[in-house]
């Protein structure tokens, strides 16, 4: 921080904090760094810690998952547990990594179990790294049963996949859909829009003839998931565990660009974001489609302190495709489940995760996402139909969960960070973004190789 | 810098030593407390100031695995294309903070200082001071709402300059001069509050007999006052430099708030951050560190020898 008073100096300043706080974790580590060290190689294709199958297991959830951890406790009265609460690495914090490297530098202290809402942990938990084994254990060679694993929605361990190997259970799915308000289509007379080219026309129909309505948004840094993964735009191809091709300027990112342009200008897709009082203060009542990830629903649609679709009105029809092309779609986020492959107690952890990604007793009770377990997915679909909420049936987002484009990875590196920090200030002022992709690609590369991806 | 403000304790004991009754200085027993009283202060500087600082200057020598890195470091910092843009980001913020510390805060301390009215000065000084009292991070939240159209309390003045939406006033162009009022609103208070107390302490005798001779309050306050607040001047320049060339609350809570629209690599000390947690590579972040102290080290060493900060008179 800038400490600027006078009585400053008195305060610790931040860097001498962590710096004495690493410090102290040194002393403290090389004064007792034992015990983990009788580890025999197991057979699930790491090195493991020695098992014990009555030693508690600590497992980290955020806020919206302690449902989970109450969920398996009613069900597993008998395993013990600790449940510590973190921010789930979201919005950037990217706590779950750090806590985990400094765990590797003192040697010991890492939980069993542990959720994040991001996709890019499998990156980097799947790594070792300064010679530490790697924090995720594997999951696909034992560990978790085969049957398990198959019944996820195809595509939907594609975050958790590094080299060919599973590293997480992916606990919902964020597959991009087209929310739409029925009640105002059919009002205005409109006809639901099939391609990105009925879409694009529909928006300028919009701008003239209903002037202040949307029908998309750009001013979240998911931008890019939504509208250019789905125009299978190569900005994020992570083709190995430390590879990425990154082509923006191509006429598939330039499609989705040109499109975006003219939609911005005409008024159709503001770029505020979603999760903003202005947002909800300008356009309560006037979104008459957007083009976003399955958890809209809950989040901005059906909630009293954003948008508060009334019941009855909110319909979601499948994704887009560009004209004579098959429809593909994009992905924001949808959390993840990884066991530490330190756990003393694997058995546990596994047990625990894949209750919380399986179990209807919380993935289809209690979850708010769109389960990416296949069977729980089908079951919470009809349960979300039965509340009579909704305008349509939900079949557009089961089947859209199939449909995101696999071309579009999940490296350490946020592509929502860099797409906020190069594109949306150009947005804002206005510049094109047709004229920003090589900007966007070069940000784009520049990050990649700071986190040692090689670029092609 | 806490060596400063012994040595000006130290200094005010031996120009003015007490004595006893017999004539002979008080020592002994009083100067023994005197160490019990530093050595707490210098147990944690040592555990918390300079054992972490020697283990930067290990790291940033040394690779990931420990072997001699050399310079390597420290190249590899300086390439990062973050890097300069940070620099020039810090640079712009100090050189625009600095300033309106320096000239805003004497020239307030002054005004202060001239009011008669008790009550109002008393007043005043409380009011500056106010804002500091709200603890670092918790007054750049506050900030967070100022600076957004939608719930500021400034609203009308921001959309006067056409800012519409909190994106555009967060706008790339628009950071430095926020981070320097942010800086000032929470710092300057407390500095006007010294400064006050540094002018009380020039004598009454020296500006009544400028005002004998004709000066008027300006011509006091430039000739007069300015001149012996020099120290003091510097002296502010350099807590305040160190402080501001590790900028890190204001950008890092503005990149949480703005989804990363605020990058979260703005400043030089984020980059270190970043490094160290993000890309699991202390050893880079020690580099940042280092670059770091010495730029600090350069300059002030520019306020130390322009304000005469160690001269004794």
């Amino acid at each position: 921080m800038v400490d600027t008073s006078p009585l400053g100096r008195l305060r610790p300043t931040p860097r001498t904090v962590a710096v004495g706080a690493l410090l102290v974790l040194t002393l403290a580590t090389s004064a007792c760094n034992r015990g983990d060290t009788d580890s025999s190689s197991g057979s699930y294709g790491f090195s493991q810690a020695k098992q014990d199958d009555k030693a508690k297991i600590t497992v980290w959830v955020d806020a919206d998952r302690s449902g989970a951890a109450d969920a398996f406790k009613k069900a597993n009265p008998d395993v013990p547990l600790e449940v510590v609460t973190y921010d789930g690495a979201a919005n950037g914090s990217n706590s779950f990594r750090t806590k985990m490297q400094l765990f590797d530098r003192a040697g010991e202290g890492w939980p069993d179990v542990v959720f994040s809402t991001q996709n890019n942990d499998a990156a980097w938990a799947s790594q070792s790294a300064n010679g530490k084994q790697a924090f995720a254990a594997r999951l696909d060679q034992g560990l978790v049963p085969k049957a398990t694993l198959d019944n996820f929605t195809k595509g939907a361990l594609n975050p958790c996949t590094v080299g060919g190997k599973v590293y997480c259970l992916r606990n919902d799915l964020a597959q991009a859909v087209l929310w739409y308000n029925k009640t105002l289509l059919d009002q205005f007379g409109y006809q639901l829009p099939t391609t990105w080219q009925e879409y694009q026309a529909l928006g300028e129909r919009v701008a003239r003839e209903h002037p202040g309505y949307i029908v998309g948004t750009t001013g979240d840094p998911w931008t890019p998931e939504v509208y250019f993964w789905s125009s299978k735009c190569r900005a994020n191809d992570i083709t190995g565990p430390k590879a990425v091709t990154v082509n923006v300027e191509t006429n598939e990112c330039r499609r989705a660009a040109a499109m975006l342009d003219t939609l911005i200008k005409n008024g159709t897709t503001p770029s505020i974001s979603v999760f903003t009082p202005e947002f909800v203060q300008k356009y309560a009542g006037k979104v008459l489609m957007v083009p976003g990830p399955a958890w809209y629903a809950g989040a901005i649609f059906n909630n009293d302190k954003s948008l508060n679709v009334p019941k009855g009105q909110l319909g979601v029809a499948a994704p887009l495709a560009w004209q004579g092309e098959e429809a593909v779609t994009g992905n924001v986020g949808g959390g993840t489940w990884f066991i530490s492959s330190h756990s003393k107690n694997l058995k546990a952890a596994e047990k625990f995760v894949e209750f919380v990604t399986t179990a209807d007793d919380y993935q289809v009770n209690v979850a708010p996402g769109y389960p990416a377990y296949g069977p729980a997915g089908d079951k919470w679909i009809k349960k979300q139909e039965s509340s009579g909420y909704y305008a349509t049936d939900l079949q557009a987002v089961i089947k859209a969960g199939t449909q995101i484009w696999s071309g579009w990875g999940s490296g350490i590196f946020s592509q929502e960070a860099i797409w906020a920090k190069t594109m949306t200030p150009a947005v804002t002022s206005g510049k094109s973004l047709v004229e920003m992709l090589p900007q966007w690609g070069t940000a784009i590369k520049n990050q990649a190789q700071v986190d040692g991806y090689t670029v092609t | 810098m806490s060596a400063t403000s012994t040595e000006e304790a130290t200094g005010s004991t031996t120009r003015w030593p007490r004595h006893t009754a017999a004539g002979r200085p008080v020592r002994s027993r009083g100067s023994r407390i005197g160490y019990v009283l530093v050595a707490g202060h210098a147990a944690l500087t040592l555990a918390f100031g300079v054992l972490p600082a020697l283990y930067a200057l290990y790291l940033a020598f040394t690779a990931g695995d420990g072997g001699f890195a050399g310079l390597d470091n420290f190249t590899k910092v300086i390439d990062d294309f973050r890097f300069l843009p940070a620099v020039g980001h810090v640079a712009l913020y100090l050189v625009i903070w600095l300033l309106l510390l320096v000239v805003l805060v004497t020239s307030l301390a002054l005004v202060v200082h001239a009011v008669r009215v008790r009550w109002l000065s008393k007043a005043l000084r409380l009011i500056f001071y106010l804002p500091g009292a709200v603890a670092g991070a918790s007054s750049v939240l506050l900030w967070l709402f100022v600076l957004d159209p939608t719930v500021s309390p400034v609203a009308p003045l921001l959309r006067l300059f056409g800012y519409d939406s909190f994106l555009h006033v967060i706008s790339p162009g628009h950071l430095p001069p926020i981070f320097a009022i942010i800086a000032f609103w929470t710092g300057a208070g407390g500095w006007i509050v010294i400064m006050y107390g540094a002018l009380n302490t020039i004598s009454v005798d020296m500006i009544e007999a400028a005002r004998i001779d004709g000066a008027n309050a300006v011509q006091i306050a430039w000739r007069i006052q300015l001149p012996l607040l020099r120290k003091w001047i510097s002296y502010m320049g350099i807590m305040s430099l160190a402080a501001g060339t590790q900028l890190f609350v204001e950008p890092q809570l503005l990149s949480q708030a703005s989804n990363a629209v605020v990058p979260n690599d703005y400043s030089l000390n984020q980059l270190a951050y970043l490094y160290a947690f993000q890309q699991n590579d202390f050893n880079g972040a020690a580099a940042i560190s280092l670059l770091l102290l010495v730029i600090a080290l350069a300059l002030s060493a520019v306020f130390v020898t322009r304000g005469g900060l160690f001269e004794t008179d």
